[in-house]
């Protein structure tokens, strides 16, 4: 499983890539192993504004749905709309072509309350050892 | 203090633990729902084969001298059809025409019947046999001394047939017939729950492990994967089999299930009977019927069907069709717009998506496969 350093995670296992003020988001390699095969991807529109934890879109597996969660407060720059013609990304390519959207982020500092790599991979250990 | 029954395993668990498998609750159990990803597991079923563990369902024998009579009693079906060897689909009813069950009654010789029920029911099906055992006839629960196997698609027959002392091309679909498999005395039937041809066994579950891996190395140059219930889910869907606790429950009778071929009112009296007169003299309000997703979205479970703007039902079972590569679903509607080419929309969060009414089942195997060996 991969947790790649240059990511920062929240505990509903999405990962951020952080570039000043913008943030790239998607859902982790863990997620989409749990999820199983991904047939749908819904995203909201570009100048959506979302605050921390507040879902901004839907993942679908064969099996089941899940929300997206955004993991800082910000404003929707860009959506990956080729994601949605192509939701089989997000099992074959969760950190790369499989981001799902970039956001304005309100605050950088909230950055802080999130995992680094290491503090995400502890967790994703503990979680599913129960 | 923990309240919590552990989860009852079958004798394949560390098996499919080795094998990967992503292990979930189901009825009970817990089962195998998929190993290399569902779509790929149910496309094997429909290109090549595929091997699923569903040991979780129950097996209840019938023997005696009034095994036929306490089964025509207790199904809709008519088991005097049957020959030795002849497997049908049936189902057990309420008084009030609901069911309690769908089954497989296989006759494996006059007086003796070998019915298959589901994980979820066993117990039920058990008592409510026995309740009405007024006959001179034996019925045991012996779920425990079966493990089931399917192995399912267009090469199942000629994998099994490497690994059986039995000429397969001789059990016909929907018939089934005493052999062995691996060494091991089995009862392979014909039959299944995908939609394609294939064989359910059965046999003591000591031989659990053995055959199961044997199977899976006759299989591999045939592209035979396991598969868990995730495929079968889907598989059955694209085929419009029903599920129990989905498509039919207490509260559904077949005539709504749109199962009126397996009710035989004229084999005489049975338990239902007399409702399910009633209900087909006075006409049904509603009934189950296929859909096919146009605009975009998957419609699943308990998700509100409209038409017109009105709520009128809510989906049973809904997905994604991997091998049809469409999103179908079933519902149950109001009679009058039970019709093929219907116009509804599911509600799918705050969504009102675009269906349509479409034939059922939505896949239908190419007859020529059924001979196929």
């Amino acid at each position: 499983m991969k947790f790649p350093e240059d990511c920062l995670y929240t505990k509903q296992h999405e990962w951020v890539k952080v570039k000043g003020d913008t943030a790239t988001v998607g859902i982790t390699d863990y997620a989409q192993k749990e999820l199983g095969d991904v047939v749908f991807v819904e995203l909201p529109k570009v100048g959506d504004t979302f605050d921390t934890n507040e879902p901004f879109g839907n993942v679908e597996s064969v099996k089941a749905v899940s929300e997206v969660f955004c993991p800082v407060a910000g404003e929707v720059l860009e959506v990956n709309q080729d994601l949605v013609s192509s939701p089989e990304w997000v099992n074959t390519d969760p950190y790369g072509d499989a981001w799902f959207v970039k956001l304005k982020v309100t605050d950088p500092e909230e950055f802080k309350e999130l995992f680094n790599s290491e503090e995400y991979e502890e967790y994703v250990a503990e979680e599913s050892a129960e | 203090m923990n309240f919590i029954s552990p989860l009852k395993k079958t004798k394949l668990n560390q098996v499919h633990k080795q094998l990967g498998a992503k292990m979930a609750e189901f009825a009970g159990w817990e089962m195998p729902i998929e190993y290399s990803g569902i779509i790929q597991e149910h496309l094997a079923v429909r290109n090549s084969a595929g091997l699923f563990d569903i040991s979780h369902m129950g097996e209840i024998t019938i023997r005696g001298p009034e095994s036929l009579e306490l089964l025509q009693d207790v199904t809709c079906n008519d088991v005097s059809r049957l020959k030795d060897g002849q497997v049908q689909y049936s189902a057990l009813l309420f008084a009030n025409g609901t069911f309690v069950d769908d089954i497989l009654v296989h006759q494996l010789s006059s007086g003796y019947y070998f019915i298959c029920v589901n994980a979820s029911n066993t117990d039920k099906d058990f008592k409510w046999i026995c309740e009405h055992n007024h006959f001179d006839a034996e019925v045991k629960d012996v779920s425990d001394q079966y493990t089931q196997l399917a192995i399912q698609g267009p090469h199942a027959c000629k994998i099994l047939q490497t690994i059986v002392n039995i000429d397969l091309t001789s059990v016909k679909y929907y018939w089934c017939q005493r052999g062995k498999v691996d060494g091991v005395e089995s009862l392979i039937s014909r039959t299944g729950y995908t939609g394609e041809d294939g064989f359910e066994i059965y046999f003591p579950p000591e031989f659990s492990a053995q055959i199961w891996t044997h199977l899976l190395e006759r299989g591999a140059g045939e592209d035979l994967l396991p598969a868990g219930l995730g495929a079968r889910n889907t598989l059955r869907l694209e085929a419009k089999m029903a599920l129990y606790g989905h498509e039919i429950s207490e509260e559904i009778t077949p005539w709504e299930a749109d199962l009126a071929w397996i009710v035989k009112l004229e084999k005489g009296d049975f338990i239902g009977r007399t409702t399910l007169v009633q209900q087909q003299q006075h006409g049904i309000n509603k009934k189950l019927v296929g859909f096919e997703m146009e605009g975009k979205g998957i419609a699943r479970e308990g998700h509100a069907v409209f038409i017109d703007g009105q709520p009128v039902g809510r989906v049973t079972s809904g997905g994604p069709a991997p091998y049809l590569r469409k999103n179908l679903g079933l519902a149950y509607v109001p009679i009058t717009h039970a019709l093929v080419g219907t116009s509804l929309e599911i509600q799918i969060r705050a969504n009102l998506v675009r269906a349509r009414i479409v034939e059922t089942p939505f896949y239908k195997r190419k007859k020529s496969r059924r001979t196929v060996s």
